[in-house]
């Protein structure tokens, strides 16, 4: 068998098996760790596929950046909301019933077609010379330039608007504040962060 | 492949974790002998000749210390926290070339576990991967010191890394390759730090941030947070904790080496039998000299304060890195003859550089001011 046989049955029960865990564990950090799992099993499956940039950019940005942003929120502000969740998701029920089955439907008729099962066309060999990551700047900077500049613009946009959103005054502190502050036991109670986010 | 190059693999795979782990117990010794003498005291002097022992020793307690775990952890995330911390440390190390390639049984060796079409970006992946070890730790302890120490080191990590990227986006655009080797073999003539002098200042800062290194290891900083991410670790697992950093810290120096300082390559090339030796121990050597330098500045400079850090990183850094960028961007893509524009950019970019250093030293010498109002812009 040759290795990449090897390395797709190892990763591939992995990916699937961490796919189940995220949806089926109840602590909300676990779920994000296996969904890290499946992350990295989608990472090595492009480098499977001879498509060795995108196996690095999808460590950085989702395996690195998205979900350390991810288990951030969820450290710090906890999963607690004090709505039971099944009367929170009213109508998402149905409604990921309804797109579930769209998907298998859509997973079906895509194998049916043999959408998938063409590993490593020629097309991909000659689209790849010169090297991947050359190979996708090329594509990414001339016939796609159009598209990737707008999400970029779309990124900003979203970026500014959580700041314009989240975003506080910052007080400046006189001199005769401060001289009040330490006449005065200090009142305030620090927030203790994460107190109840730990298990 | 055929036995030979399997045998010619594994044997590589396990030179480099072996000569890893020697380095780094040589490396705390170093370190500690180091500042030792910065504080006129005389060091570790017990296990061995003047102390050389004493990691090994020190190691050796360690493994044989109870491993408590707290009550409140999370058993599964804490136990794999430690692991997280070592393992991306040594995979990063992998794709460095630590010497010139050999011929070994008719064969071109590479001394480089994987010369990766991806190099640099392999690099940056692992230590992204580096940051879960510290939010997990921090996570999983139930405790509320290792916490807010995984939440400060996060947000440092995540924050510098993005200027350590920006520095290291500079350095591919003005050699043009990803490939470790080939950036080495791009600095045959003049090495990467003097075209890109403002990119290696920012790599140089940047490393030490993400490796959680004095003047920025405020994840343990001990008068205000006992030790950090990592206060309920003991034994064999606080052990890792600590191989990952200085594991960590080795592979910063060593891509400083590689992508700024030439990798390699010296002034006295060895002949005959020893060829291969003269590489390495440039390399070692340059190695050994970036750590000394990241020695000097933690017995030089206090810790910063949270607030300073957050504001040099975001301010300063990532707005210089992004100048930087363009700057190399014109450096390469403006014709040769035009030589003199060449000087010119790189003129701007020391003197940006030199500023840029200047008001880091600023920001730790300045007369303490009252602390910015809000408490939550300091705890978050």
């Amino acid at each position: 068998m040759p290795l990449d046989n090897i390395v797709f049955w190892v990763f591939a029960p992995i990916s699937i098996a961490s796919a189940i865990g995220m949806l089926l564990v109840r602590n909300a950090v676990h779920a994000a760790l296996f969904l890290i799992v499946n992350f990295f099993c989608l990472a090595v499956f492009y480098l499977l596929l001879d498509a060795p940039f995108l196996f690095a950019v999808q460590i950085v940005v989702y395996a690195g950046a998205i979900m350390v942003l991810f288990l951030f929120v969820i450290m710090l502000l906890g999963v607690d909301s004090g709505v039971p969740i099944h009367e929170r998701l009213l109508v998402q029920r149905p409604l990921a019933f309804l797109l579930g089955a769209a998907f298998v439907v859509e997973m079906f008729l895509a194998i049916r077609a043999g959408v998938g099962f063409a590993t490593k066309a020629p097309a991909v060999f000659t689209a790849n010379e010169g090297g991947n990551t050359q190979a996708v700047a090329k594509i990414l900077f001339t016939q796609y330039f159009f598209p990737f500049e707008v999400t970029s613009v779309l990124l900003l946009v979203a970026a500014i608007a959580a700041m314009v959103l989240a975003h506080r005054k910052a007080r400046t502190v006189t001199q005769a504040e401060i001289d009040a502050a330490a006449g005065e036991p200090d009142t305030e109670e620090m927030p203790v962060y994460g107190a109840e986010a730990a298990p | 492949m055929t036995g030979i190059d399997w045998v010619l693999l594994v044997g590589r795979v396990i030179l480099v974790f072996v000569a890893l782990l020697i380095s780094v117990l040589l490396y705390i010794w170093m370190e500690r002998k180091v500042i030792a003498d910065f504080q006129t005291r005389t060091g570790p002097m017990r296990a061995g000749p003047r102390g050389v022992l004493v990691t090994f020793a020190d190691g050796l307690k360690l493994f044989f210390k109870e491993s408590i775990s707290p009550t409140n952890a999370d058993r599964p995330v804490y136990l794999l926290a430690p692991i997280i911390a070592t393992i991306p440390a040594f995979l990063a190390f992998s794709v460095i070339p630590f010497g010139a390639p050999v011929v070994i049984f008719g064969r071109t060796v590479p001394l480089q576990l994987a010369d990766l079409n991806i190099g640099v970006l392999w690099v940056l992946a692992m230590t992204s991967i580096g940051v879960y070890a510290v939010v997990l730790a921090g996570w999983s302890s139930g405790s509320n010191y290792p916490l807010l120490g995984a939440v400060r080191s996060t947000a440092q990590m995540v924050s510098y890394e993005v200027a350590m990227s920006l520095a290291l986006v500079a350095v591919i655009m003005f050699s043009g390759h990803l490939k470790m080797s080939e950036i080495v073999a791009q600095q045959d003539k003049v090495w990467n730090v003097i075209p890109q002098f403002p990119a290696f200042v920012v790599y140089l800062i940047c490393a030490l941030a993400e490796v959680n290194r004095p003047p920025f290891d405020l994840a343990e900083a001990e008068s205000e947070l006992v030790a950090g991410f990592h206060t309920e670790y003991s034994g064999i697992r606080f052990a890792l904790f600590y191989l990952g950093e200085y594991v960590n810290t080795v592979t910063v120096s060593a891509i400083a080496v590689t992508l700024f300082l030439g990798g390699w390559r010296g002034w006295w090339p060895f002949h005959g039998a020893a060829a291969w030796l003269g590489p390495v121990l440039w390399f070692v050597l340059k190695v050994t000299a970036v750590i000394y330098v990241y020695i000097l500045v933690r017995g030089t400079l206090p810790r910063m304060r949270y607030d300073r850090l957050m504001n040099f990183g975001w301010k300063y850094l990532i707005p210089f890195g992004l100048f930087w960028v363009l700057a190399t961007g014109a450096i390469v893509v403006l014709p040769d003859r035009y030589g003199h524009r060449r000087g010119a950019f790189m003129a701007v970019g020391i003197i940006v550089a030199v500023w840029l250093v200047m008001s880091l030293v600023k920001q730790l010498l300045e007369s303490p001011r009252p602390a910015p109002a809000s408490r939550e812009g300091l705890a978050t």
